[in-house]
């Protein structure tokens, strides 16, 4: 394949069998890589949308200055965009986060501001939208309301996935800004609206919940749960417990969050079995396992990677 | 056998700081109005206008009872009712 550029070279990525963790012959497990993305995750997809739709909307000028609040991911995306298309990029970013992703944002040029690790994102949104109202002259495309979040899934993922898959009967996606899901699922309550979209989100610890009243909690503008048929709550425990599997039995190298949303796809798959049908399930693997190395989650007994990972944004 | 119901942090006050409690019932509906008999106030915290609360997320066992049928949702003893407050992701 080629490609003009790097800008040009997101999506159309492999859909590969896990014929070793799927538990019948006709119950099959398949992993979308969306770790082979050009900064190696799926938020590539939305990032240069979101960048795309803005120019076309006029929004965004030559030199423009970005703002958006992100766990790292979304970031790491736009820094490496921005970077070529010459605008500025301000990324405010949970305080715990892997050292990693800051690295990562720090090479491709974005300044980063932190935010108070109690309250995770909830926080980084506060603090994007405060410096959003002090400089009304930067562009925050905010993953979590822009459409063109959600529209990259519905005019790329999605359509991947039938066109590789027709027999597809799931898709299981992490829940954060929704935008994946959103995407997908709209995508195939039009095309093909037999197939069920289960979303796994990430339980962290109670650092991350510590909001000072239930008013400052957060649900993403563009999650409509209409979308989605099941969502399920994955904790450290299982999700670093299926993300050592996948190496172990498929030898794919997957983020922490893939582990979460493979546990949930596992728990579908066997209730397929139980009800005695047949199944192709989707695992969307949102990124790779380079950024979460210094967490400690690949190595040494469960209850060590647990405790490791008490009060970080792991997914 | 009792269903266990996890508690955030932030409505422990409701709880004298207790993590767990155990309640029973039939349904979400039944067994949030047996907790609010012994920790007065935690319903109006969960619940308005007969329904959850928006920022308020309830997992029985790590299910999201919104598609579950919401406050009617069943639950069963030996069950694992998770409270959360809405956080984003991303």
């Amino acid at each position: 394949m080629r490609f003009a550029s790097l800008l040009d070279a997101v999506g159309q990525t492999p859909l590969v069998g896990l014929p070793r963790l799927s538990p019948a012959p006709d119950v099959r497990l398949w992993a979308k890589l969306e770790d082979r993305n050009p900064t190696g995750s799926v938020k590539d997809r939305a990032a240069l949308r979101m960048i795309v739709e803005a120019e076309k909307d006029g929004l965004l000028r030559p030199g423009a200055t970005l703002l958006e609040p992100t766990s790292g991911n979304t970031g790491i995306s736009l820094a490496m965009a921005a970077k070529l298309k010459g605008y500025r990029l301000v990324c405010v970013m949970p305080e715990n986060t892997s050292e990693e992703r800051r690295q990562l944002l720090r090479m491709w040029g974005a300044e980063i501001v932190s935010s108070p690790a109690a309250g995770g994102s909830n926080e980084a949104v506060r603090v994007a939208k405060r410096l959003a109202e002090e400089h009304p002259d930067w562009v925050m495309l905010y993953q979590y309301g822009n459409q063109a979040n959600a529209l990259a899934h519905y005019e790329g993922t999605g359509p991947e996935i039938l066109a590789d898959l027709p027999s597809v009967t799931h898709v299981v996606a992490g829940l954060g800004t929704t935008g994946t899901l959103m995407g997908i699922g709209r995508f195939f309550r039009e095309h093909k609206p037999d197939v069920t979209i289960v979303a796994a989100e990430p339980r962290y610890g109670e650092l991350v919940y510590g909001l000072r009243n239930l008013d400052e909690g957060f649900v993403p503008e563009l999650y409509d749960a209409r979308l989605i048929d099941a969502r399920f709550s994955v904790g450290p425990r299982d999700a670093v417990r299926r993300v050592r599997e996948l190496l172990e039995l498929e030898g794919i190298f997957a983020g922490i969050s893939t582990g979460a949303v493979l546990h949930a796809a596992i728990a579908q798959a066997h209730q397929v079995v139980k009800a005695g049908r047949t199944a192709d399930i989707v695992v969307i693997m949102a990124d790779g396992g380079w950024k979460y190395l210094s967490t400690g989650a690949y190595e040494g007994t469960l209850d060590a990677a647990e405790d490791t990972l008490e009060g970080q944004l792991w997914a | 056998m009792a269903i266990e119901v996890r508690i955030p942090t932030i409505l422990r006050t409701h709880t004298g700081g207790a993590k767990t409690v155990e309640g029973a019932g039939k349904t979400l509906s039944e067994l949030i109005d047996d907790i609010e008999a012994r920790h007065v106030g935690l319903k109006e915290r969960l619940v308005h206008n007969g329904d959850l609360r928006k920022f308020v997320n309830v997992y029985v066992n790590d299910e999201d009872v919104r598609f579950r049928g919401g406050l009617g949702a069943e639950v069963s003893d030996g069950d694992v009712v998770t409270v959360l407050p809405a956080v984003a992701g991303g």
